[in-house]
């Protein structure tokens, strides 16, 4: 039986204190050759400062189809945005 | 990727594709999808990951005999984009649920298909100005009318892809302008790549409109977003000017600038060729599939290798 490797995906953070955002993936049999693979295919013009990776198999995802129903709670809680309120007119730099 | 189960029925779940597909939303690999949507993507991409991988020979064929030090650096960065774009290309197929060992063994048994332009060799250094030059000028085109494909791996791939593909089109018309400066030897090598390399070139674009009754699907679904022949000419157009800045000629008697399309019109492209090489007998089919086969198979120790390293690890801790 032949193998590719297993599935890792890459996360990398563009400048320091950024975020890290998904790159994609790379196949590599451990946690070392998943970096170095990672770094090879995702940073090789300065894309990167540091890199995640994490086995596809360890990753949850919520479903799709459920996005209406399991974001719900958010839905009717317009008064977490700052635009809710009305200021007093006048009142400066709030 | 594991995932919470979905409730929704079927039915729903198909408007819910064609919703997307007319909101210019993108599909993604858990979306359900029609299963001819999901194929048809498989198909695609995996032969757009076999040409960028099986392209790398051609290259590499002139690495050792790159002409100068900063040559050979280029040429080897270009060479190593194209395993980059082939894995890129690779993962986004495996988000459909192919895996890449398939895709490889469909490579192998002739089943998956790559790029036809691939089948022709590099005979002199001009042929390396040619390909980066007028080959990835043509996948550009191709690939930036991809980034507003439907399926949302494919299209990311193709963003990503795009942002390496430019540096690969000038490096190859910086080596075709030298050779044109060049001597006379010199300038008949580049006038020559040139010739050969012209309309295998346009036929990446693939067959007229009027002959490819398969692609309604594909529009459909807003896989395809423009017509091979819309493709080829945006690509003629861009490229004729190109060549006339560095004095090299299109090999193409009939070539002339149409007013009221504000476009070339070309001649008529040898399609018998084309499916000549297609089917097999162009003048480096087998050997491009014979050289992966066997580097394939001599890799396969060190995954296995790899793959007992693994193991071995995992009993450590
Ligand atoms: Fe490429
Ligand atoms: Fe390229």
């Amino acid at each position: 039986m032949d193998t590719q490797l297993d599935l890792w995906e890459v996360f990398v953070q563009g400048k320091s204190g950024g975020q890290f955002m998904h790159a994609g993936s790379v196949h590599a049999s451990d946690k070392e050759m998943a970096l170095k693979y990672a770094r090879d295919l995702y940073t090789r013009r300065n894309e990167g400062s540091a890199i995640w990776v994490v086995l596809s198999n360890n990753i949850v995802s919520s479903a799709p189809e459920d996005a209406e129903m399991f974001f719900d709670p958010a839905n009717d809680k317009i008064y977490r945005h700052p635009t809710f309120y009305t200021m007093p007119e006048g009142a400066l730099q709030i | 990727m594991q995932q919470t189960t979905g409730k929704m029925k079927l039915a729903e779940l198909e408007t819910n594709f064609e919703r997307k597909i007319q909101a210019e939303e993108k599909i993604e690999p858990r979306d359900a999808m029609p299963e001819a949507y999901r194929l048809h993507l498989i198909r695609q991409i995996s032969q757009h990951a076999h040409s960028e991988v099986i392209g790398m020979q051609p290259e590499g064929n002139w690495l050792l005999r790159a002409p100068s030090l900063r040559s050979k650096q280029i040429l080897l960065a270009k060479i190593q984009d194209e395993g980059g774009h082939g894995l890129y290309l690779y993962s986004a197929a495996e988000t459909l649920g192919i895996s890449r060992e398939e895709m490889i063994r469909q490579l192998h048994e002739g089943k998956a298909k790559y790029s036809n332009i691939f089948n022709y060799p590099t005979l002199t250094w001009a042929d390396i100005g040619a390909i980066g030059w007028l080959v990835d000028g043509a996948a550009i085109v191709n690939q930036v009318a991809l980034q507003r494909t439907s399926f949302g791996p494919y299209a990311r791939a193709m963003f990503r892809i795009c942002k390496e593909e430019s540096f690969h089109q000038r490096q190859g018309y910086e080596i075709m302008a030298t050779m044109m400066k060049g001597t006379p030897e010199q300038k008949k090598m580049a006038q020559d790549a040139m010739n050969r390399w012209w309309w295998p070139s346009l036929m990446m674009f693939g067959p007229h409109d009027s002959d490819s009754p398969h692609s309604g699907d594909a529009f459909k679904w807003k896989i395809k977003r423009k017509s091979n022949d819309e493709l080829r000419q945006k690509f003629i157009d861009k490229t004729v000017q190109q060549a006339y800045v560095i004095g090299l000629t299109i090999p193409d008697p009939l070539l002339k600038w149409n007013e009221d399309k504000q476009g070339y019109d070309h001649g008529p492209i040898d399609w018998s060729e084309f499916k000549n090489v297609i089917s097999g007998n162009g003048p480096c089919n087998r050997q491009r599939m014979e050289h992966h086969k066997f580097w394939h198979e001599e890799g396969k120790w060190v995954r296995e290798a790899a793959d007992a390293y693994k193991k071995r690890i995992s009993t450590l801790n």
